[in-house]
C-alpha cells in the first residue's frame, strides 16, 4: 500500500492542475517541471507555478473495455487526451459523457473527481476528470 | 571501435508455459545459443540480461545474478548485468553487448532477454504493463497502456495516415508470418475480418490488435567480427545498433503519430551501417499494437508517412513480397515475453541473413532492421545487421 505522502505531495497538480510557467522563456508545461527542456540550465530556479486553463477540446480519445482492476466498475469507460484553451496538452478520464458521441474537437471542462482508491482501507485518490462543456 | 559479430542464437518457444520456470526459460535459450556458436560455454566473459519486470511478475530482483548463477557462471564471477528499459528491455541489453564487445572490454559476451509473465493474474500483468508509461500522469489518471495506442489510432484515422483496416491489417500479416514459425504463441493465419470483429480492448482498437501475454526467451553470443570464424562459419555482422529516448508521457509530444525515437535512431544507425531504407531486406518491428507497427514502418522510412498501412493491406510485408515484415510473426503472433523481445527480434533478423528461417526465408537478404520500442516509444533501439 502506498504512503498518504504519494497522494498529498501531488495535490496542486491533481486537484487545480497546477503546472508551471518557464520563467526564461514563457513555456508552460504540465505536470510540474524542475527545469525547461527548452532552456535547461538557464531556467533553473526561474519555474514559476502555473495553473492550466480547464477548458480545451478533445485531441484524441479512447474508450477503454479491458480495465485495471481499480477501474473495473467504470468500464466502458472514457479516456482522452484534451489540449487545453492556452495549449497544453493533458491526458485524463472524460465522464458524464454518451461514450458513442465523443468526437475529437468536442469542448470539454476539468471537474475534480475521485480516480480510485488503493484497496478496501487505502488511500483514496482524487483528481481532474474532463466533461463535456456545454 | 572494433566491429562486432553475432555468433550464437537461441530462442525458446513462446506462449503461456505454465510447466516452465524464469530460471527454465532463460536458461534453454541460453544453452541453444551457445551451442549454435559451438562454444563450451567457459570462453563468455560478460553477461548481458534484458529483463522488464521480474521484480513484479515473479517476486524477484536481481536477475543479474539468477542468470548467471544458473548458467553456470557463478563460480566464474563474470560480470552480468541486468538491463531494464520497458519493452526495450531486451534490445538495450543487446546494445551494451555490442558496445562492451567493440570497445574492447570483452571478447565474448552473452546477451539474454526474458520475462516469464503468466505467473500472476492478468489485471497485474496489465497494471505492470501500464507502468512502462508515465504511471502518475497517464495510469494514474485512469488510462492503460492499450488505450494509449488506442489514441494515436484514433488521431491517425481522423489525419488520414491510415484507416482501421490498414491498421488492423498488420495483425494479419503477423499472424501469417505465425504460422510459419514453429517457436510462435499462435501459429495460425487470420483474416482481416477476425480482427475487426473482435472484442474491443480500447476503442478503435481490439483484442486482436494487441499482442499476447506471453512467457520466453531469446540470447545471442556475441564476438569481435575478426574472431568470429574461430568458433564457427554461420554468423552476422552488426552493421549498427542506435538508440534513442523521448518524452515519458505521450501527452508530452507535438506529434503523437510518429515516434521521434525511432525516427532518431534510424537516422543514427543507417548512417552508421552506411545504408538508407531502401537497402533494408527484412525487418522486425515493435507490433505491441497493430498501430505502433505501422507507425514504425513510417518512422524507419521503409515507407512513406500515409503509405504503410496501404501497403501492409494488399500483402507487401509477407515473405515473398516487396517488403517482409516481422516474418517471426511479430510481437502479435510470435508473442511478446516483454524482456525477450528486443532479443529475440535479432534472432530472427540473423536468422534470416544466415538462411536458415526456413519457410519464413526472404531470398537473398543482405540487410536487416530490428527496431524495439519502450514504452509509448520512449526509448528506441535500431538494429542493422548484416549477412556476410
Amino acid at each position: 500500500m502506498a504512503s498518504v505522502a504519494k497522494e498529498w505531495r501531488e495535490i496542486p497538480g491533481r486537484y487545480n492542475l497546477v503546472g508551471c510557467k518557464c520563467g526564461a522563456c514563457g513555456k508552460v508545461y504540465f505536470p510540474r517541471r524542475n527545469l525547461c527542456p527548452e532552456c535547461r540550465r538557464a531556467s533553473i530556479g526561474k519555474m514559476e507555478d502555473y495553473a492550466v486553463c480547464r477548458k480545451g477540446k478533445v485531441f484524441t480519445f479512447s474508450v477503454i473495455y479491458d480495465a485495471p482492476e481499480c477501474n473495473n466498475l467504470l468500464k466502458p469507460y472514457a479516456v482522452a487526451m484534451v489540449k487545453t484553451d492556452d495549449g497544453v496538452m493533458i491526458s485524463a478520464q472524460l465522464v458524464d459523457v454518451d461514450i458513442d458521441k465523443i468526437e475529437i474537437g468536442m469542448p470539454v471542462r476539468a471537474v475534480l473527481r475521485k480516480l480510485d482508491a488503493d484497496g478496501e482501507s487505502g488511500v483514496i485518490h482524487y483528481g481532474f476528470k474532463f466533461v463535456p462543456d456545454l | 571501435m572494433r566491429d562486432v559479430a553475432i555468433i550464437g542464437v537461441g530462442v525458446t518457444k513462446f506462449g503461456e508455459l505454465w510447466n516452465r520456470s524464469f530460471r527454465d526459460l532463460g536458461i534453454e535459450a541460453g544453452l541453444k545459443a551457445i551451442e549454435d556458436a559451438k562454444l563450451s560455454g567457459s570462453e563468455i566473459d560478460g553477461l548481458f540480461i534484458g529483463n522488464m519486470s521480474a521484480g513484479r511478475f515473479i517476486n524477484q530482483q536481481h536477475i543479474d545474478a539468477l542468470i548467471a548463477d544458473y548458467s553456470g557462471m557463478a563460480s566464474k564471477h563474470i560480470p552480468a548485468t541486468r538491463v531494464e528499459a520497458g519493452g526495450a528491455s531486451g534490445a538495450v541489453a543487446f546494445r551494451q553487448a555490442v558496445m562492451a564487445v567493440a570497445s574492447g572490454m570483452h571478447d565474448i559476451v552473452m546477451v539474454g532477454g526474458a520475462e516469464k509473465m503468466t505467473d500472476i493474474d492478468d489485471p497485474s500483468i496489465n497494471s505492470v504493463l501500464d507502468a512502462t508509461a508515465d504511471a502518475e500522469w497517464e495510469a494514474g489518471m485512469g488510462l492503460t497502456f492499450a488505450s494509449l495506442h488506442a489514441m494515436i489510432a484514433q488521431r491517425m484515422i481522423h489525419d488520414g495516415i491510415a484507416t482501421r483496416e490498414e491498421i488492423a491489417s498488420f495483425s494479419v500479416n503477423s499472424h501469417f508470418h505465425g504460422a510459419l514459425n514453429p517457436n510462435a504463441q499462435f501459429k495460425k493465419a487470420i483474416t482481416l475480418d477476425t480482427v475487426l470483429r473482435s472484442g474491443p480492448v480500447a476503442t478503435p482498437l481490439g483484442m486482436f490488435d494487441c499482442a499476447p501475454i506471453s512467457d520466453g526467451a531469446a540470447s545471442l553470443v556475441l564476438c569481435p567480427l575478426e574472431d568470429a570464424k574461430k568458433y564457427t562459419d554461420s554468423y552476422v555482422k552488426v552493421s549498427a545498433v542506435a538508440q534513442a529516448s523521448d518524452t515519458l508521457a505521450l501527452f508530452q509530444r507535438e506529434d503523437i503519430t510518429t515516434y521521434g525515437a525511432t525516427v532518431s535512431a534510424a537516422q543514427a544507425a543507417y548512417k552508421t551501417a552506411g545504408i538508407t531504407a531502401a537497402d533494408v531486406d527484412v525487418a522486425e518491428v515493435h507490433d505491441t499494437y497493430t498501430v505502433a507497427g505501422i507507425m514504425a514502418l513510417q518512422d524507419l522510412g521503409l515507407f512513406k508517412r500515409g503509405e504503410a498501412g496501404k501497403a501492409v493491406l494488399e500483402g507487401k510485408c509477407q515473405v515473398g513480397s516487396d517488403m517482409p515484415v516481422n516474418t517471426s510473426g511479430g510481437l502479435k503472433a510470435r508473442g511478446h515475453p516483454v524482456g525477450a523481445t528486443g532479443v529475440a527480434q535479432i534472432v530472427e533478423i540473423a536468422e534470416q541473413l544466415r538462411g536458415s528461417a526456413d519457410k519464413r526465408q526472404v531470398e537473398n537478404a543482405k540487410y536487416g532492421v530490428a527496431q524495439s520500442s519502450g514504452g509509448m516509444g520512449s526509448a528506441v533501439v535500431v538494429s542493422v545487421m548484416e549477412a556476410i
